[in-house]
């Protein structure tokens, strides 16, 4: 990944893992010497986070696995004798419950941030295209999740989502009847549902080893958005990155644990803790907030088939970013109109998200209309042109000189030569 | 496009945040506007919609408890009224007793399930019978059945486990925002149940509720002035016995809640603390490379 691994094991049982299973070596060479870029700022750290995410779903998943019942007669009530009677069981559903949106919360930043500092253009493509696959699959996943306590936005959730599919000309019907495994959301559906949702976050955890080993052949995009080229363009991982990343993972930490034990319904809905029950429709169904922006692309197009084919558009058109920007300057820094094109569209989507909440009455229709006229006007006009009459600032020549200055450049180029022998793969 | 070719430094990503913030703050409300307007036109139906009051719960906030005689009394206004029609099945007796809840002994947990007639069976001769309750018996319903419970009251009470969970309102866009810091967010189901029942402002008609959607509630005014006996010098008010029962019903909704926050505030400790040290660890670290984003950089 970073070239031949520096890594040389020392004791007799290292050695002999080592020349059978470079396992060590390959660590060493991942996450201990391999070489950043030195100017990685903040945003750069929720990798890690969501890295941790994964894994924090996972290990308080397991045990809710344990103790929940995918039936739906006894769902609702299973998940209560977790709350009530388990063990902790209370701080395990709320950690996940609320872990599910900070996923969210970091993943959003990561994808905003790869699109502020142009990540994904070349060398960089397949990386994203990764990124957009496990986007999904979360979605599906916490979807799926939100399903499984089968209180009435549970179901109502489910309802609308699943029904989307009937949208599809000639075999709508029957592939939503084949989702449900029935004629309406019922037993069969939350069974599968939770079958699905214990299976998609070990795909995700597949694609994740793909998407670091995307990342780790041309490295992480940086800042200034130039390549390095010298070794003191670089810090070796371990320790810059190491603490780096975990100072920024426990900050978030404090974040998250506000959630989850002082307002832990805050990002859940109160009609989630009333039991699914199909004859009865909530006053209005809202899904999850981090789907709210394309609820609202949705329900702004009048055409059920048309919302969507919107909707899904709206996702889908973030895949073809490398392409659809023009730009060869990756960072946004060096390009002053995109920099406001890009808040202008983040301010959009965060709106298109607040209008989602909302029922779909007054204004609300009008500007949700509006606001996903221009989602697609960002991605589709604005930023193909862009790219092609805008006029970047001047660059730096390297990393190290826009960190350092010209003469601090020069500088480091001894001090840190000596320290650091890796170059770029 | 020449117009395009700005002479201007690269401005730094964190000043156009505040812009952006305070441009989605304006956005936001400007949206608003028109829709309340639009509402206010065609609200003449719909009357005033009345946002349920605040009341100043001992178990809000960060070191938010719940205050055990206040959640006996609740109690006693559940089982002498609320319990005549409403359900209240994810509880069990044993529940009275645990920590962080109204604090009954075991001796009294024991008395009063015993007070309880439980239907169980079948024997050993294949027969149901009813038996005096025991702690591990959930709280029986005075209706067989929803269906019995419908016709005999006209609709179906729901169920009160989580009913202080399950109720909530809008609080608008600015607002909703501090709540996440102030927590009254928490609080919206018990504000709700004390607001319906301190909204029966029509003399006249039993029915009519200020604060539930429509102004039209099922449940006839439950409770007034005097009907509850209190024993610990309370007074016997609607008020008092309103804010009483909300709190007994958070509790039962969210029995956790002071293990939840005693943790929480350990634990939003621990992290701070460690954090403020890796950040020391990490200035040290990156003290010798002069770094953009080393704090000392020089």
């Amino acid at each position: 990944m970073s070239g031949p691994s520096t890594y040389v094991p020392k004791s007799a049982a290292a050695k002999w893992l080592e020349s059978r299973l470079p396992i060590i070596g390959l660590v060493h060479s991942s996450f201990v010497v391999f070489p950043n870029p030195r100017n990685l700022n903040y945003f750069w750290t929720f990798g890690g986070i969501l890295a941790f995410m994964l894994v924090a779903q996972i290990i308080t998943g397991v045990p809710l696995a344990m103790h929940y019942t995918p039936e739906s007669t006894m769902a609702f009530s299973s998940v209560e004798h977790i709350m009530r009677d388990v063990n902790y069981g209370w701080l395990m559903r709320y950690v996940h419950a609320n872990g599910a949106s900070m996923f969210f919360i970091a993943v959003y930043i990561h994808i905003f941030r790869g699109i502020y500092y142009g990540s994904y253009k070349a060398p960089r493509e397949v990386l994203w295209l990764l990124g957009i696959v496990i986007y999904l699959l979360m979605m599906a996943t916490g979807f799926m999740g939100y399903v499984l306590p089968w209180g009435q936005m549970s179901g109502w959730g489910a309802t609308v989502i699943t029904s989307l599919f009937s949208a599809i000309p000639f075999v709508g019907n029957a592939v939503t009847q084949w989702l449900w495994g029935g004629f309406a959301v019922d037993n069969a559906t939350l069974n599968r549902f939770f079958a699905l949702h214990y299976l998609l976050p070990f795909m995700i955890a597949g694609v994740v080893v793909l998407h670091i080993w995307a990342l780790h052949v041309p490295g992480s995009n940086n800042p200034e958005g130039i390549e390095p080229q010298t070794p003191k363009d670089t810090l070796p991982f371990h320790p810059y990155f190491t603490v780096k990343d975990g100072f920024a993972l426990v900050c978030f930490m404090v974040f998250y644990a506000w959630f989850v034990f002082f307002i832990p319904n805050y990002l859940n809905h109160a009609d989630n803790y009333i039991e699914f029950n199909p004859l009865v429709t909530p006053a209005h169904i809202v899904p999850e907030w981090y789907y709210l922006p394309f609820y609202a692309i949705l329900r702004s197009i009048p055409d059920k088939l048309g919302g969507v084919i919107a909707m899904f558009m709206a996702i889908v058109l973030l895949a073809f970013l490398p392409w659809l920007d023009t730009s060869k300057v990756k960072s946004a820094s060096y390009r002053p109109y995109f920099k406001i094109a890009f808040w202008i569209f983040v301010l959009d989507a965060v709106v298109l998200g607040f209008i989602g909440s909302q029922p779909p009455e007054g204004s609300y229709v009008i500007w949700g209309q509006i606001l996903t006229a221009y989602y697609f006007l960002h991605l589709l006009v604005i930023t193909p042109l862009l790219g092609l009459f805008e006029k970047p600032l001047p660059m730096p020549a390297s990393i190290a000189e826009a960190v350092l200055g010209k003469a601090g450049s020069a500088a480091a180029i001894s001090a840190h030569a000596a320290s650091s022998p890796n170059t770029k793969g | 496009m020449r117009f395009l070719n700005l002479k201007r430094p690269a401005l730094g990503a964190g000043k156009f945040v505040l812009p952006a913030a305070a441009a989605m703050m304006f956005g936001l409300i400007a949206l608003q506007g028109p829709v309340s307007a639009a509402e206010e036109a065609n609200g003449a139906a719909a009357a005033e919609e009345v946002s349920p009051s605040l009341v100043n719960w001992s178990f809000t906030g960060f070191f938010g408890h719940f205050d055990t005689a206040q959640l006996q009394r609740g109690f006693k206004v559940y089982k002498e009224v609320c319990s005549n029609c409403h359900s209240l099945k994810l509880l069990a007796f044993r529940n009275l007793g645990d920590p962080g809840g109204p604090g009954f002994s075991e001796a009294q947990v024991k008395a009063l399930a015993a007070t309880y007639q439980i239907h169980d069976g079948p024997n050993d001769q294949g027969e149901m019978f009813d038996r005096p309750g025991r702690p591990s018996d959930y709280f029986p319903w005075s209706f067989p059945n929803a269906s019995a419970a419908r016709a005999a009251l006209g609709a179906l009470p729901p169920d009160m486990s989580l009913l202080a969970k399950a109720r909530a309102w809008e609080r608008g866009f600015p607002v909703f925002i501090l709540d996440a810091v102030t927590q009254v967010e928490e609080d919206e189901g018990p504000n709700y149940i004390h607001a319906i029942l301190n909204g029966y402002t029509h003399a006249d008609d039993p029915n009519w509720n200020l604060y539930f959607p429509g102004h039209k509630i099922a449940m006839g005014k439950p409770l007034s002035d005097g009907q509850v006996e209190y024993t610990d010098g309370s007074p016997q008010t609607v008020e008092q016995y309103s804010q009483d029962i909300a709190a007994f019903l958070f509790w039962a909704a969210e029995p956790k809640l002071e293990q939840r926050k005693e943790m929480g505030f350990r634990v939003i400790i621990f992290l701070s603390v460690f954090a403020v040290l890796l950040y020391f660890v990490k200035r040290k670290i990156w003290h010798d490379v002069h770094g953009a984003t080393s704090p000392d950089a020089h």
